[in-house]
């Protein structure tokens, strides 16, 4: 009795784990069946389940815009803004994990909460520090400000992580000789790498859908996947075929790496979770 | 070893910093993503043919991202695009910032071959702050085969009543055949485009003496209960989602009776690739209403230069290239004749070769030559503009109003209790921005 209402139970998470994912993932898939329909049977009312399917609109993305440039400025931009990222937040949060001054806490909770700061309240005095800087349009430009932006989220991460790191294997590092910059990449690193690897994906992937900044501060030399997107909707004529076929382009790289990290990602996501 | 590493490292970081270089005599062009300007677009070769010193770099953008983008980079002279696409709405207001440089062109540009009532939103004090693209006015799009099947006959210059007559009986809702479609959209660009029109002819206007609103009054109120009662008996659901684009989806599959919408609706309803009704699309003017004058609707879609520009004598050239007589030409080589860029041009009506392929032509024509944008309403009116007011806070205020527009067809609001809120916001927003003492 006892082992059917278990069954039971596991049947029923089961399924509603399997509607959950479903309705999660269907907007994706609706938007990469839409890219394989012409431009009327894109917005038909009611919509087609069932259509002959065409590569028109990939054609038409191809012809008109050069995908290759967006793709490699949103890799270039998102991997080096990462990797920045990423070296300032380590020693940053090991300071404050490990040796945390009576500020600390506050300096946390001020870089989180500049996060919850509407961009466009700052959006002038940024493209002037851009125009004055050279860096408007420019790669170099992109990767600071995304940089930037998701530092507080790093941090916080990098710092959660490394809390959950034993003191006591640090010190007898120390206690072996370790020098401080020894402690940080031979033993603290190793221990905290699935989080830092979690924190490094998690970085990659807010570069990649940031869309923001880079609509207003690039135009065509250092405009990443987010403004190949945008340059697909017209206000006069129909474009959603062509729109979900950009899209789905635009988002394939970061899924397909989403879909082979995932293991790594979840790992450091609950890592320390279970003690 | 460990130097050679750091420099090969820092080689390969510069590389990727660096990204595409910008050439010497680059031109940045900034655009919508509409027809016409695609086909600019893959025919601009031949002018980097023409012009080996001129490379040209486009940035295709949404339509209010790019007001926003360019607004932002003008105001802050940085100088990143060097030629605009810009509407009717915004060449007068941007130029008088000083915001546009102005234009003078050539000796063998046709000025006069222009369309007059295009051509005279483009000048402020005589002075010309940009060339037009493309225009487009407002017609009556219906469909010959539900006519034909209710025994109806639409006259070629239609009323208001007629058309509701007409939709009342063409309305099937058990097959998705919907008589009326109109904009619902809430926008200054959407549903207050044609709900402006609509009031003009009705007898209404935006303001009158001292920039007072004049929205409460009974021509507004007569036009609204007009578009709101016509659409619940005769329009499709959720009527407040559609836009320009969304109305020309329901009524190139077949869903719509009657459209009344921009001219440019025209070349892509009679299209077969676009359109499932290509072979059964009919059309007349503009409805008119109890005044019957009044401006109707005119928006172009325009080539200027920002001030900030670095290369603005490359980019006049670009622009004059882009608007002359020989590139419709060339467009009519490339992609035929019904693709060429309308409104603008005399010459193109003009032609024969136009003529046979848009059969909506002169229809066309006559809309944006009789669109007078400082036409006159019932009541005299401080402001210039056909289905807009081309002041700088209209943005705001036709936005606040095409809200409480899109609550009269939702059922959130009644036409009277719409129309008080909107001369209260549109007073307050006037009285904010200094219009209104």
């Amino acid at each position: 009795m006892a082992r059917t209402r278990t069954r039971l139970r596991q049947g029923v998470v089961t399924i509603l784990g399997w509607a959950i994912a479903l309705w999660m993932f269907f907007p994706i898939l609706w938007m990469f069946l839409t890219g394989f329909k012409n431009e009327p049977d894109a917005i038909s009312t009611p919509p087609h389940l069932f259509f002959s399917p065409t590569l028109s609109s990939y054609r038409d993305v191809f012809a008109r815009e050069d995908y290759w440039h967006f793709a490699t400025n949103s890799v270039v931009i998102s991997v080096l803004a990462t990797v920045v990222a990423l070296l300032v937040s380590i020693p940053a949060a090991y300071a404050m994990a490990f040796l945390p001054g009576p500020r600390t806490r506050m300096t946390l909770l001020w870089m989180l909460s500049t996060r919850m700061l509407p961009p466009v309240g700052v959006l002038v005095p940024i493209y002037l520090l851009a125009r004055a800087t050279g860096l408007l349009d420019s790669r170099t430009g992109l990767i600071v400000i995304y940089m930037l932006t998701n530092l507080p989220i790093t941090v916080w991460m990098l710092y959660t992580f490394f809390r959950e790191v034993p003191v006591p294997i640090l010190e007898a590092g120390r206690m072996d000789g370790a020098t401080r910059w020894q402690e940080v990449t031979q033993v603290l690193m190793p221990l905290a790498l699935p989080g830092i690897a979690s924190t490094g994906l998690l970085s990659l992937i807010l570069c990649w859908n940031e869309t923001f900044w880079s609509l207003n501060l690039t135009s065509s030399i250092a405009a990443p996947l987010t403004t190949f997107i945008a340059s697909f909707s017209s206000p006069e004529g129909l474009f959603f075929a062509k729109l979900s076929a950009a899209s789905t382009l635009a988002v394939a790289p970061i899924m397909v790496f989403g879909w082979a990290s995932q293991k790594q990602l979840v790992r450091g996501l609950t890592f320390g979770a279970v003690k | 070893m460990v130097t050679s590493r750091i420099l090969a490292g820092m080689t390969v970081l510069g590389m990727l910093l660096a990204g595409r270089a910008q050439a010497a005599g680059t031109l940045t062009i900034a655009t919508v993503n509409n027809g016409d300007m695609i086909i600019m677009k893959q025919l601009s070769g031949e002018f980097e043919k023409a012009h080996p010193d001129i490379h040209l770099n486009w940035v295709t953008l949404e339509e209010n991202v790019l007001r926003q983008r360019v607004t932002t980079d003008i105001a802050t002279h940085a100088g990143q695009f060097d030629v605009l696409t810009i509407g009717n709405y915004e060449v007068p207001i941007w130029a008088r910032q000083g915001w546009l440089a102005q234009l003078r062109p050539g000796a063998d540009y046709d000025m006069d071959d222009i369309v007059p009532s295009v051509r005279a939103g483009l000048s402020v004090d005589a002075k010309l702050y940009a060339l037009p693209f493309y225009a487009e006015s407002v017609m009556t799009y219906y469909r010959t085969d539900l006519f034909r099947k209710a025994g109806l006959t639409m006259p070629q210059h239609p009323t208001y009543d007629q058309i509701r007559t007409f939709a009342d009986r063409i309305t099937d809702r058990d097959s998705q055949t919907y008589g009326l479609c109109l904009r619902g959209k809430p926008g200054w660009g959407e549903n207050m485009a044609y709900v402006t029109a609509l009031v003009n002819t009705f007898g209404g206007q935006w303001f009158g003496d001292g920039w007072k609103p004049m929205l409460d009054t009974p021509e507004w109120n007569a036009a609204l209960t007009w578009y709101v009662s016509a659409m619940k008996a005769d329009g499709p659901p959720g009527a407040t989602s559609n836009g320009f684009n969304e109305n020309l989806a329901l009524f190139a599959s077949g869903h719509c009776g009657i459209w009344v919408d921009s001219t440019v609706a025209g070349g892509l309803l009679f299209d077969p690739k676009q359109s499932h009704v290509a072979d059964r699309v009919g059309f007349a003017a503009a409805p008119i209403g109890p005044y019957g004058k009044g401006p109707t609707w005119l928006w172009s879609w325009n080539l200027a230069i920002p001030a900030s520009s670095r290369h603005a004598d490359d980019a006049r050239i670009f622009i004059e290239w882009a608007t002359s007589r020989a590139y419709v030409q060339l467009v009519a080589r490339h992609a035929g004749w019904v693709a060429v860029p309308a409104g603008t041009r005399i010459s193109t009506y003009a032609s024969p070769d136009y003529q046979k392929a848009a059969p909506f032509a002169a229809f066309v024509h006559t809309a944006i030559d009789t669109a007078d944008p400082n036409g006159q309403t019932k009541q005299p009116r401080p402001y210039g503009g056909a289905q807009f007011v081309g002041i700088a806070p209209f943005q705001a205020i036709g936005t606040q109003v095409g809200q409480s527009v899109a609550a009269t067809l939702s059922g959130q609001m009644t036409v009277e209790q719409a129309l008080a809120a909107a001369q209260a916001s549109v007073t307050r927003t006037m009285r904010q921005s200094g219009y209104l003492h």
